[in-house]
């Protein structure tokens, strides 16, 4: 037995993936597999889940409606779709400040003289140390209308002698956004800051002894070789922002609902376990169909452009 | 035109070092490089060739001194606005760039035209043997087929100066020996000045017209091939270009640029061609090159001339190499196998008593420093 498995190639390759195949099927399909099976299925009285076969879930989710003002038979209710839509629309806008902001930052590190790098990057790292909740509500702290940032305002108002009245920050569309772009920042800093750091210094000094100002060189020679960091880092932002509950939560009250808000309802308030696996199962195709072509774009950010 | 491409003018370069010291690079360097010439920087490692090249580049600037290109001062002139292109040792190719990509990049910052960018870069590419791989990507080419990348990349612009910083150091022996006849030839089909960078004395030695020996960031001597080898002004020189028998002693009389000089080894004076610059009492090195030593069966000269043992024999094919001994030490010594002989005894034997003969004008009298 020992002695075939040592001489058996394909056999040791079963073996070592074996306990991959172990956690994928565990953690990954089973579970999906049971939320697609509850998806179809219809919220008891008390909230259980009735198992039967049935797309009015979906049918749902996509507004398809049968209760309609007008008296005809079907209309459409755009709640749901307003509600993906928003998601989608700040999933984008967050990805692309995060971006803008993340990129002349991880540049600036790994531009930065080898002794002060560690420091910046440690100053990254940081924040996630703390709990992702007790971050969304510093934030909290700081747009409230009472909050840190008016009451400077106020303040620096005050000593001008300027009138002053408080902004409402919180519990707007923007306060999410800063949320998101504060919380998933780093995510995108590291993986450009990694393929940045890669690009060999004789690269800039070639594209140089070739003619091109520094302008040039970012454009020709900079930009294209980090852009696998980029990809990698939108990956890293843009699933979890389309995903998440608390930073709408918390910073958008209940004027900024997200999908990942719709489906923590449904499980929690709701008790509708059934419709919200579906709109799971459409939060996942959604991630899925806009991450598939994009890499079919840009690649998965992981052809390591060897210097 | 000025009649040097390149100039160093008393240039120094000193590093900061993590430690809070210093490094002098390079020390006081003077060099002077004509137009179209292949002049090599030859050195062992840290010695400052790269740190020169890089200078002339514009990569770094002199901490005191001035870098002349065809006569204009470079001051701090940034590397994009010399009329100089360097052959990178990494080569330093653009991997997300096929190689026609590479090699048109410098025509494009210049600003040229699509077709004559098309034109340029297919002659290059014929030029360094690369034509029909313009589509490939660096990572697809072999060591040798990027290095080649990297030379049609500098020379599309036809630069003033070409400078190249150790360009055949990562190729294997065979490949390197075809890439320096075919860099030599290369050079004097363009009538580029080639400031080419190398540790390997040989290479340095087929390829130049004129060599700078460097050591400890100075230039210890500057000549022609012959020149460093026939006349090497000191013995460092002799002893990084080819091989060497050194001999000390102490000037005892010059005239008309011969020596005498007293050796205590051999407790007798020997004579030899003054090489470089030495005076009556110096401490020197006389230096005989193994292939110059003539073997003989009894003393040819009356002066010159030693008797000793023969030690070690190594038939190599084309020669036979000798250690012989004599007065305690060991020379090398040389014999080109002119005859075709199955004796071995045909090309001497451990413990033969024979004759040395150091011709006067094949020994050299240099500085031991
Ligand atoms: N950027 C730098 N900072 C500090 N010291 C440096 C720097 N560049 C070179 N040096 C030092 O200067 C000296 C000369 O270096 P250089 O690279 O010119 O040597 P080299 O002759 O090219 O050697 P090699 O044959 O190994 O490439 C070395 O002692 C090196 O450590
Ligand atoms: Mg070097």
């Amino acid at each position: 037995m020992l002695k075939r498995l040592r001489e058996n190639k394909s056999s040791q390759g079963t073996l070592l993936i074996t306990p991959t195949l172990i956690f994928m099927v565990g953690l990954l399909i089973i579970p999906l597999l049971l939320t697609l099976i509850i998806s179809f299925g219809r919220r008891s009285a008390d909230g259980n889940v009735i198992y039967t076969f049935g797309l009015h879930n979906y049918i749902r989710i996509l507004g398809i409606s049968t209760a309609c003002e007008g008296g005809q038979s079907l209309c459409f209710d755009p709640l749901y779709a307003n509600i993906l839509r928003r998601s989608l629309a700040l999933a984008f806008n967050s990805t692309v400040l995060v971006i803008l902001l993340a990129y002349p930052l991880a540049y600036f590190i790994a531009r930065a003289h080898p002794k002060r790098r560690n420091t910046f990057l440690f100053m990254v790292l940081v924040p996630l140390w703390t709990n992702f909740v007790i971050r969304v509500y510093a934030w909290m702290m700081l747009l409230r209308t009472q909050g840190v940032i008016n009451s400077v305002l106020g303040w620096l108002a005050g000593l001008v002698g300027i009138p002053f009245a408080p902004f409402e920050m919180l519990y707007t569309p923007g306060a999410v956004l800063v949320g998101m772009v504060y919380e998933f920042l780093p995510f995108m800093i590291l993986p450009i800051f990694t393929s940045l750091e890669k690009i060999d210094n004789s690269l800039y000094e070639a594209a140089a002894d070739l003619g091109a100002n520094p302008i040039r060189t970012f454009l020709r020679v900079t930009l294209p070789l980090s852009m696998p960091g980029v990809v990698a880092g939108t990956i890293l932002v843009f699933i979890p922002v389309m995903g998440t509950f608390i930073v709408s939560d918390l910073l958008g009250g209940r004027q900024v609902i997200l999908i990942g808000n719709l489906i923590q309802r449904q499980f929690l308030d709701a008790r509708d376990p059934t419709f919200g696996s579906a709109a799971s199962l459409i939060l996942m195709a959604m991630t899925l169909i806009v991450t598939f072509f994009y890499t079919r774009k840009f690649g998965f950010g992981e052809e390591i452009v060897a210097a | 035109m000025s009649e040097f491409a390149v100039e160093l003018q008393d240039v120094v370069k000193r590093f900061p070092t993590p430690e809070g010291g210093e490094v002098l690079a390079v020390d006081h360097v003077t060099m002077q490089i004509k137009n179209g010439e292949f002049f090599s920087m030859l050195g062992s490692s840290g010695c400052g060739k790269t740190t020169s090249l890089r200078m002339v580049a514009g990569f770094e600037w002199p901490t005191s001194g001035e870098v002349y290109i065809e006569g204009i001062a470079q001051g701090h002139t940034p590397p994009f606005k010399r009329p100089v292109n360097t052959v990178f040792q990494s080569y330093a190719l653009f991997q997300h760039m096929t190689v026609f990509q590479n090699v048109a990049f410098g025509l494009e910052m210049d600003g040229a035209g699509k077709d004559e960018i098309k034109k340029r870069v297919a002659r290059a590419l014929e030029m360094v043997q690369l034509t029909g791989m313009d589509r490939r990507y660096p990572r697809q080419l072999s060591g040798g087929q990027q290095q080649r990348v990297a030379l049609a990349r500098a020379i599309v612009k036809t630069p003033d100066v070409l400078l190249l910083d150790e360009p055949l150091g990562a190729l294997d022996l065979k490949l390197r020996k075809e890439m320096q006849l075919e860099l030599k030839a290369l050079q004097q089909k363009l009538g580029i000045t080639f400031v080419y960078v190398t540790h390997d004395q040989e290479e340095a030695l087929t390829m130049s017209d004129r060599i700078a020996v460097m050591s400890q960031g100075k230039v210890l001597q500057m000549g022609s091939p012959v020149e460093i080898y026939e006349r090497p002004n000191c013995k460092f020189v002799a002893d990084f270009i080819g091989t060497s028998n050194f001999l000390e002693g102490t000037v005892k009389s010059l005239e008309k640029g011969m020596a005498n000089v007293f050796i205590p080894a051999f407790n007798t004076e020997i004579k030899g061609i003054v090489s470089g610059e030495v005076s009556v009492g110096e401490t020197v090195a006389v230096s005989v090159r193994p292939e110059k030593i003539r073997l003989a069966d009894k003393a040819v000269l009356n002066q010159n001339c030693f008797e000793g043992t023969i030690d070690l024999v190594t038939y190599i094919g084309s020669d036979t190499h000798l250690y012989v001994g004599l007065n305690g030490m060991k020379l090398k010594v040389w014999e080109q196998n002119k005859i075709s002989s199955l004796d071995p005894t045909a090309y001497y034997t451990v413990g033969q008593k024979v004759w040395l003969a150091l011709f006067p004008e094949n020994t050299l009298v240099m500085a031991s420093e």
